[in-house]
């Protein structure tokens, strides 16, 4: 497991954050960004994961706390999100304050 | 990025200070075999004929593949009854009708997904190379599908009742729509099955408008097109 720090995230670009989570994710590992995506960058990864599916890599589970509004509802603070490899994470759900994963190691 | 999000704050203000378009453009979103495309054949059933349908809609995921485009239908609740066995009306029901018109193009789009196992298909009893190639264009077509957000005016985002509503999908795709300025409705679709929790829905999203709808039955869908109206019009 892969847990980033704000500060790693936030000296990297977007394209540059997804590429390193997809990575990781690719590689095996559940990755933990604190700080987490946005929604737009959530919808490039899923973008790009699309592109990526293969027979043994077959997508992500992802999950996160929502993202909070700011000035005006323009800029979206992401707080925290959870990606892992869809192959090894069975489910995983969230309540309000809780995201709870099952993995498998088959 | 950057620029997706500038188009979302010009949008918002172009909808304020400008004139609204002649036609909407609207998408169907949601998961996987929410009823995205049943939606569009009732749509068209009903406001265009009663024989033409958008797509085929069968229990195996991913059954839509491609995002299909539909254009010039007039919603038109003046001109039209329509059939609406679960309707409750309200007492401003009739007021509403009277403005609920919209000239729309429907895009009936793939199911959005973050994985895609060819595993899956074959439990519904496709053989190995098709449960593949089904899985290659479903990934093709969830690709796509983000793509034509760019160009649509409004989103009808389907979701199932008897499904648990929290999925990250839905919540990146209402992130998405609300950074860009985009209006949705979310349509808590399958209203009509035994174990359907619409309230769920309603719970889960309180800033959007949600309406319980059995897209299949047709019932309470009066109330959709009245809210599609007066969202997208």
């Amino acid at each position: 497991m892969d847990l980033v720090s704000e500060e790693r995230i936030n000296s990297m670009g977007s394209m540059e954050k997804i590429r390193f989570v997809l990575e990781g994710v690719k590689s095996g590992n559940i990755v933990v960004l604190e700080g987490g995506l946005t929604s737009e960058e959530q919808m490039n990864l899923i973008e790009l994961t699309m592109a990526e599916v293969n027979e043994n890599f077959p997508g992500i589970e992802m999950s996160g706390y929502p993202s909070k509004k700011g000035f005006l509802n323009m800029r979206r603070k992401a707080r925290l999100t959870v990606i892992g490899p869809a192959k090894i994470m069975r489910t995983m759900k969230k309540e309000k304050d809780l995201i709870s994963a099952v993995i498998s190691a088959f | 990025m950057k620029s997706r999000k500038r188009k979302g704050i010009l949008a918002r203000l172009f909808r304020v200070f400008a004139f609204r378009k002649k036609t909407a453009k609207i998408g169907l979103y949601g998961p996987p075999n929410a009823g995205k495309t049943t939606l569009a054949n009732r749509i068209i059933h009903t406001f265009v004929d009663e024989n033409e349908d958008m797509g085929v809609s069968t229990e195996v995921p991913h059954e839509t593949r491609r995002a299909v485009r539909r254009g010039g239908i007039l919603i038109d609740l003046r001109s039209k009854s329509v059939q609406n066995p679960g309707s409750n009306s309200n007492p401003d029901s009739k007021l509403k009708r009277e403005r609920a018109k919209l000239k729309l193009d429907v895009v009936d789009t793939p199911g959005l997904a973050t994985k895609i196992d060819f595993h899956e298909f074959m439990a519904y009893g496709l053989e190995e190379e098709e449960a593949k190639k089904r899985a290659k264009e479903a990934t093709e077509g969830v690709i796509e599908a983000i793509k034509w957000l760019d160009d649509m005016d409004g989103v009808v985002l389907l979701m199932d009742s008897t499904e648990d509503p929290y999925t990250q999908t839905n919540i990146v795709l209402i992130g998405n729509m609300e950074a860009r300025g985009t209006p949705v409705i979310i349509a808590a679709n399958k209203m009509d099955l035994s174990d359907a929790t619409p309230q769920r829905i309603i719970n889960a999203f309180p800033q959007h408008s949600v309406i319980p709808i059995s897209a299949l039955k047709g019932e309470n869908m009066e109330k959709l097109y009245e809210e599609m109206a007066r969202r997208f019009g």
